[in-house]
């Protein structure tokens, strides 16, 4: 009897065809994962996708609330993307974005009669630099002594959403508001405008806009070529010369920055307030989008259109009495796959009979 | 209201603010030791914490709930050993993604269970004449079972690793794998079985909120105790001794912010409530920094571990 033996060879360069259909292979894996396990909790899993799907792609409604989720998808798994190019694990972008979302609101309520050309302009500035400063948080500490990034930068998101919530609860509250969690309501001039007559907002501009931008720079200039020298080895890249402590302050700088962004595009385009729960975790959500797209920008935008129809199937459910929690789940499952799919791309499986004979796959 | 009325009860609640997080340091320290990160333990800890409240509820037993915490824990990580040690996966983003599957799932799971009282928790248990003891009873020994475990167990844990054959075969399995290859030591199921048991202890302290601290079942009720246990290994130097006074030195804050809001203490609860993060950012500072990055981190940790390439 042959017992064949699998053997895994590593490929001298990752398949682009693997790298190509591993995720639409995972995404469909993960569905049906998730429909035996809708099943065994007495769902029907037939129903409940089509309407998850039916409900989001179906529908005018539904493909413009798909698009105002992907907005915010968008520029934090932008943000979070530039970061992991180097290694540098930033999963702060919900506090990032919720410190944006702060930075930006300050103008409105304090100011309230700026001008628009002005006001926006000013947000646009205060929620970047609010974010990239929250992100410097974990960026100094990682720089002068190594301090792991990953546990500072995921304790700051508590921090920054109770913050928020004490502005909302407390000083920011607005009289009128009859006591919700919510800041007075944004001028007119401080509204992100709409494209069309739709929801969609100007923020969709901007992470378009940013994705080009991140993909020259990653492509053609030595700024981008020297992050991805640092995030495949350090050593390497300080024997090139390359400063390293000063990439992980810029880097993280610019990542919280647009995870900023996203937080004042959220308030200025869609709530035109600052309130209590302003993210369902975007910035969680980001990390799985921007490895799904293999931190690639252009490929980012198209997958955040995914997540957020996930995210408005996600809510689509509730009303058939399937929790909401099932898309966070599917994510989670995605993602799995993807991982587990990656070996395919960087390694040959080799089934090997006793005999010596080799089967390559 | 005498400085003994305050800090008596302080640090007793201390202790059972500190429980749950030392089951998941306990945990993620093992993990560690064989060699692999588990950025997990948020999600292990809150699909043990529902799995082990929807068992109570289903058999009327918190042990059987405790039971079912370990099971469901054990095979969450179990897909994180099976991603990072058989397909050789990137451990953060592995991690990473079993915390967002462990909150999607708990959420889904727990549904119905919001707000449902569990009929038998693990109640308060004073321990025979110990607990009589003066101050020190009070603190240490007027508390749940799950509490007196957790101190046989860091005991235990601490006498297996220095000193025992195996606990020393677990050390150098993260320092280094192929030495212990060479010895003829199967390193890949070794590190199935410490990432698997890890788990279990993960589910144990998401059951310790759930079925003894709260005791309720909440959505997000582990509220970053996961991610602050993985904290907690560092500044614990991987030695489980250093993860039992970290544990209660986090759940001393825990406790501190509630009790200085139960006495009407004119700070925001929201700045309260901040204080577990911000101190586990500042001690993870502190301690990085006087051992200037020169942790005795285990040498292969996060390493994948592949033969062909010793």
């Amino acid at each position: 009897m042959n017992r064949l033996t699998v053997k895994l060879e590593k490929r001298l360069t990752p398949s682009p065809v693997m790298a190509f259909i591993i995720p639409f292979i995972s995404v469909i894996l993960a569905l049906l994962l998730g429909a035996i396990f809708l099943s065994l909790t007495g769902q029907k899993p037939l129903d409940v996708y089509a309407t998850m799907f039916g409900e989001t792609l179906g529908s005018k409604y539904g493909l413009t609330e798909t698009m105002v989720k992907a907005i915010p998808l968008m520029l934090t798994s932008l943000g979070v993307s530039l970061a992991f190019k180097m290694q540098l694990w930033n999963i702060g972008a919900e506090g990032q974005l919720y410190m944006g979302a702060f930075g930006a609101s300050w103008l409105p309520l304090t100011f309230p009669t700026l001008p628009i050309y002005l006001m926006l302009p000013g947000m646009i500035l205060l929620g970047m630099a609010a974010g990239g400063l929250w992100a410097l948080l974990t960026a100094l500490p990682r720089a002068i002594w190594k301090v792991n990034e990953i546990i500072t930068s995921l304790m700051l998101n508590y921090v920054a959403i109770l913050w928020v919530d004490y502005l909302v609860y407390g000083p920011w509250k607005d009289p009128k508001g009859s006591n919700f969690p919510l800041s007075a309501p944004f001028p007119d001039a401080a509204r992100l405008p709409g494209l069309g007559n739709s929801r969609i907002h100007a923020g969709l501009i901007f992470a378009v806009l940013l994705a080009i931008i991140l993909a020259v720079v990653f492509k053609y200039s030595r700024w981008g070529y020297s992050i991805k020298v640092i995030g495949s080895s350090e050593r390497a890249a300080s024997y090139a010369g390359m400063n390293i402590k000063r990439n992980i302050f810029w880097v993280m700088f610019i990542s919280g920055a647009i995870s900023g962004l996203a937080g004042m595009a959220e308030v200025s385009g869609i709530i035109g307030k600052l309130q209590h729960g302003l993210s369902p975790g975007y910035g969680y959500t980001a990390i799985i989008v921007a490895w799904l797209s293999k931190l690639n920008p252009l490929t980012i935008i198209i997958v955040s259109v995914l997540f957020g129809a996930l995210q408005v199937g996600g809510y689509s459910v509730q009303l058939m009495g399937v929790p909401a929690a099932v898309a966070t789940m599917l994510q989670g499952a995605i993602l799995f796959f993807v991982l587990g799919g990656d070996i395919l791309t960087n390694y040959r499986v080799i089934l090997a009979s006793r005999k010596g004979e080799e089967v390559r796959h | 209201m005498s400085i003994q009325e305050f800090l008596i009860p302080l640090l007793a609640t201390a202790i059972t603010a500190g429980t749950p997080i030392l089951y998941a340091a306990i945990g993620e320290l093992i993990t560690e030791r064989a060699g692999i990160i588990n950025l997990g333990v948020e999600g292990i800890m809150l699909v043990g914490a529902v799995s082990g409240f929807m068992a109570a509820i289903a058999t009327g037993s918190p042990w059987m709930g405790l039971l079912a915490s370990m099971l469901a824990g054990g095979a969450v990580a179990l897909i994180h050993a099976f991603l990072t040690i058989t397909l050789r996966a990137n451990q953060v983003v592995s991690g990473l993604s079993l915390t967002i599957f462990g909150t999607g799932l708990s959420g889904y799971l727990g549904k119905s269970y919001i707000g449902i009282p569990v009929a038998k928790p693990f109640d308060i248990m004073p321990l025979g004449p110990l607990a009589k003891i003066p101050i020190i009873g009070p603190i240490f020994f007027q508390h749940d079972i799950l509490v007196y475990i957790s101190y046989g167990l860091v005991i235990v844990l601490w006498y297996y690793m220095y000193r025992t054959r195996p606990g020393l075969n677990l050390r150098a399995l993260g320092e280094n794998p192929a030495a212990m290859d060479a010895l003829g030591i199967n390193v890949f199921l070794l590190r199935y079985i410490y990432v698997v048991v890890g788990g279990m202890f993960g589910g144990v302290g998401g059951a310790y909120l759930s079925l003894a601290y709260a005791p309720s079942w909440l959505e997000n009720m582990t509220a970053g105790r996961g991610w602050i246990a993985v904290a907690l290994v560092i500044f614990a130097l991987w030695n489980p001794l250093r993860a039992l006074l970290g544990s209660y030195l986090f759940g001393g804050i825990d406790a501190l912010g509630f009790r200085l809001q139960v006495l009407n203490v004119q700070i925001s609860p929201f700045f309260l409530k901040m204080l577990p993060y911000l101190f586990t950012v500042l001690v993870l500072v502190v301690v990085v920094a006087r051992h200037k990055g020169r942790l005795s981190t285990p040498g292969a940790l996060g390493l994948p571990y592949d033969r062909e390439e010793r």
